[in-house]
């Protein structure tokens, strides 16, 4: 069932994943393959647009969860941007804004990391 | 129409695969909205359900897709009952530590986030074990008028 779609694309030296659908127990294992392809290449400076993500659970927090650290050790980061309302809400359950940067747009983002 | 007066109950049975969580999501979905619940609201049961559901694939089935999971709905009196069994290995949750977003940061452990979820999310979240060797987590919300 594609309920769920990941895609990759680079923005000068930034990697941006953009995610589609429905993030689960069942679809979290495709972001992981696109994380694992970026430590392969040597990609730390990642941002994921959650623009058309309709849903996440905890599998899928726990995707960022388990790669943030590799990336800001090798001077990069997760960042996010274009998050609906409703599934900023279950990151800011799980207290995230505290370890993660948000941006309403994509470019603010990926601009954070050419400062 | 004053929806609390409403009574209803739903049954799913599926099988203990992650591939079943969009159908038990649209079957709750229904549910919720039928019994009256805002938007944000059935949203939220959704995701409580999903991640109940996730931990008994994950824990008491231990991924094997041959498991069952019965799940029954029952909407009365304004309680938004939610009743998930299945016949896998026995977990305690209190044993399941109450997340500390900083420790999971420093030893990468990415589990016992869907229970505290679920816990935050739901009114109610009350494990047991039945007889027969089922367990039943059963999540309430209640529909404020």
């Amino acid at each position: 069932m594609a309920d769920f779609n990941v895609n990759l694309r680079g923005v000068g030296s930034v990697s941006v994943i953009d995610v589609k659908g429905y993030l689960d127990a069942h679809t979290a294992p495709e972001l992981e393959n696109v994380f694992n392809k970026l430590l392969d290449g040597r990609q730390y400076k990642v941002v994921v647009n959650f623009n058309e993500l309709k849903y996440i659970s905890s599998a899928g927090l726990g995707v960022f969860m388990a790669y943030v650290e590799t990336m800001r050790e090798n001077m990069g980061d997760i960042k996010f941007s274009n998050m609906k309302e409703n599934v900023y809400n279950i990151f800011d359950l799980l207290g995230f804004p505290i370890l993660y940067e948000f941006y309403n747009e994509e470019h603010e983002a990926v601009q954070k990391f050419n400062n | 129409m004053n929806s609390s007066k409403k009574i209803f109950e739903k049954e799913l049975h599926v099988k203990s695969t992650t591939e079943n969580l969009s159908s038990i999501r649209e079957f709750t979905k229904t549910a919720a909205a039928n019994s009256g619940f805002s938007e944000e609201m059935v949203g939220k049961i959704i995701l409580a359900v999903d991640e109940a559901c996730t931990n008994i694939i994950k824990h008491a089935y231990k991924y094997s897709p041959d498991g069952n999971i019965f799940i029954k709905i029952i909407f009365k009196n304004a309680k938004f009952s939610i009743s998930i069994t299945d016949e896998g290995i026995h977990f305690d949750p209190n044993k399941i530590p109450e997340p500390n977003l900083n420790e999971y940061y420093k030893s990468k452990r990415i589990g016992g986030l869907g229970m505290f979820l679920m816990k935050k999310l739901m009114d109610e979240v009350k494990y047991s074990t039945l007889t027969g060797n089922k367990n039943q987590v059963v999540l309430v919300k209640y529909l404020s008028t």
